[in-house]
């Protein structure tokens, strides 16, 4: 089985690994300065911390000074219940889209391609101003709201494509055993999607654990912080506790890497489905 | 058990009419089998009768009941569908008793139905692999199952074969025959294989562009198709077409010239000049012996199929007429030979030029 490499391949096999490392960069930086002195970190940026210069005072800093355990347990809140609500909502809009013929179905299917397009942040004072009225200034509902409507229209587009891709005859099939719709949505629709709820979990869950904007805008109150925003308030304009913001980074980063982990077997899945069958 | 009966059904989408003027008996018990080319509307009747899809007009009735407005589960229906349609996360066990769950069925009594099930259709070995594990013969059968484990009143099967290779085919084909024997189910059974239809029906309903053509028992439509098409889609190698022409009538006889024979036969009377032009079909099986009267048709042979029991020759006549003959197996003759060909006038078929027989009277189907 011995091929011939041939020089395409080697190329290819250049530009993946230049982008991991691209890619990979910032975060193995940030793991290394994280446990070094302040001092080392601005020596020596690209050293690995040695028996002198390691220190877990940004770690100390970081307990002593900040609440992070709530801003901790805010992100969570907020991306967990996103996220659910993104994928339930998604996924049952997904499945009236694309099975139900009725008025207005192309016409709602365009309003969510729209979505997709228009960037919801070009809408911040107005959503600013929605929230004011409603009282959800400081809350995290304001912030699971604005996700949920962010996230929707990708999630309805990968699951409505993968929902298409379910033979029509499945849902016949049901239909003659007596399945109620909601049972064939339930039963069937989604334990065959789960690759798609993977990959749209993860392309969702991201962008809003690292969002600094919105929680900046809706909810910069005390105790309603993400963590992304907790962060900043090691970013002074004159001082920067540098040891400080790059400890909480990387503890910002870990639960993020555990569900992404979680989803990606499913999201391989969902990538490679139809390719292997 | 239960009969089923359609009453000017007609489906539309939109501008195009799928079904037109449906109008079809099936007997409690019987096995009927809807057959037609691709597109001809067959698969959709099947959808109508189960629920999956709405009709345009028209009433459909299962046991005396109109159903036109019931869901696909009230109908006392069960569907066996092309794909199989198995649901892939589920083992065979599971998949045969989904439908079941849900009815609100004893636990006990969804599993005595399940393993009495998998006994008729020896599956009960197989009962906990997922199908994606089973090969084609076998997901069909999880297919019945899921289809005998309901009790149906009617079996609705839509191609259920066209997935599986030939000897398989086979096979499968006379198992659903000894199903339809042990269960005495009403059975509809849509196909575009017209060896299918023959070997399953009792009765056959050939369609054509969304109308019915004839209904028959297989052999009926054999012996006595009412139209060009149905003459032509039954029957393999299909019928051989003559051009042919009027040369005398005289009460119900009529007198023909085609292919530079002339041939006298009894016809029922339509309105037939001397001079009009018809069509003269003869089956390929038809054409070989010579016999008592047999008229002679002379020509050169294109080709030669030789499939051991017999050799299919196709030929063309002096008259430019090209015809298949099914001649015995050892028969000698080569490509680019004379061959002649021989027809006996009982058995000719033919049609005026709308297609239509003037041998076959059309009968109002029964009932209406």
């Amino acid at each position: 089985m011995n091929r011939p490499i041939r020089p395409s391949r080697i190329l290819v096999h250049l530009a993946l690994i230049l982008y991991t490392v691209i890619a990979l960069g910032p975060i193995l930086l940030i793991l290394l300065n994280a446990f070094k002195t302040r001092r080392a970190i601005f020596a020596d940026p690209l050293g690995f911390p040695d028996a002198r210069t390691f220190t877990t005072i940004g770690f100390d800093q970081v307990f002593a000074k900040s609440d992070f355990g709530l801003y901790f347990l805010n992100s969570l809140t907020v991306t967990v219940v996103s996220l659910g609500l993104i994928v339930l909502i998604g996924a049952m809009a997904a499945w009236a889209l694309t099975e139900y013929r009725f008025r207005g179905n192309t016409i709602i299917g365009l309003y969510l391609a729209i979505g997709i397009m228009v960037p919801i942040r070009l809408g911040s004072v107005s959503i600013l101003r929605m929230m004011v009225e409603l009282n959800l200034v400081n809350t995290l509902t304001a912030l699971i709201l604005v996700y949920v409507a962010q996230g929707l229209p990708l999630a309805v587009l990968i699951l409505g494509e993968f929902i298409q891709q379910i033979p029509r005859e499945l849902r016949d099939a049901a239909r003659c055993d007596g399945v109620s719709e909601y049972r064939i949505f339930g039963s069937i629709i989604l334990p065959l999607i789960q690759p798609a709820i993977a990959t749209v979990a993860v392309f969702t869950m991201v962008p809003i654990w690292n969002d600094l904007w919105f929680p900046l805008i809706l909810s910069p109150g005390d105790g309603k912080q993400t963590i992304t925003l907790g962060v900043q308030q090691f970013i002074g304009q004159y001082v920067t506790d540098w040891n400080a913001v790059l400890a909480s980074l990387t503890l910002a980063i870990a639960p993020i890497l555990v569900l992404y982990l979680l989803f990606s077997r499913y999201l391989v899945r969902g990538l490679t489905a139809g390719a292997v069958k | 058990m239960a009969d089923v009966s359609l009453h000017g059904l007609a489906k539309s989408f939109g501008p195009v009419d799928i079904l037109r003027d449906i109008n079809l008996t099936v007997d409690d018990g019987e096995f009927v089998v809807f057959v037609g080319p691709s597109g001809c509307g067959k698969s959709t009747l099947l959808r109508i009768i189960a629920g999956l899809e709405p009709v345009s007009t028209g009433e459909i009735r299962i046991g005396g009941r109109r159903v036109n407005e019931l869901p696909p589960a009230d109908r006392k229906i069960a569907m066996v569908f092309q794909s199989y349609a198995l649901y892939p996360h589920m083992s065979v066990y599971k998949n045969m008793a989904f439908g079941l769950k849900f009815a609100k069925t004893d636990k006990a009594e969804v599993d005595r139905r399940v393993r009495q099930a998998a006994e008729i259709l020896k599956l009960s070995a197989l009962l906990d692999r997922k199908p994606r594990e089973l090969s084609g013969g076998q997901r069909q059968r999880v297919a019945i199952g899921r289809a005998i484990v309901r009790n149906p009143s009617v079996f609705l099967f839509d191609e259920p074969l066209s997935n599986l290779d030939a000897a398989l085919r086979v096979n499968t084909r006379i198992e659903i025959a000894k199903l339809h024997q042990e269960l005495g189910a009403t059975m509809i059974y849509v196909t575009h294989d017209q060896v299918e239809a023959m070997t399953l029906a009792s009765k056959i309903v050939v369609l054509n562009h969304g109308r019915i053509e004839q209904i028959g028992a297989p052999l009926d439509l054999y012996r006595r198709p009412c139209n060009l098409f149905v003459a032509g889609f039954i029957g393999s190698p299909r019928m051989n077409f003559i051009k042919g022409e009027v040369q005398a009538v005289s009460g119900r006889r009529l007198s023909l010239r085609f292919a530079g024979a002339e041939i006298d036969i009894e016809y029922l009377g339509t309105a037939l000049k001397v001079g009009d032009s018809v069509t003269i079909g003869v089956r390929p099986e038809h054409m070989a012996e010579p016999g008592n009267g047999t008229i002679a048709l002379d020509g050169q042979v294109d080709a030669v199929e030789r499939l051991g029991e017999a050799s299919y020759v196709y030929m063309k006549l002096e008259t430019g007429d090209d015809v298949i003959v099914r001649a015995s197996g050892d028969v000698e003759v080569a490509t680019g030979s004379r061959y002649t060909a021989h027809l006996a006038p009982k058995t000719i078929h033919v049609f005026d030029a709308s297609g239509c027989s003037i041998q076959v009277e059309v009968r109002p189907v029964e009932g209406f």
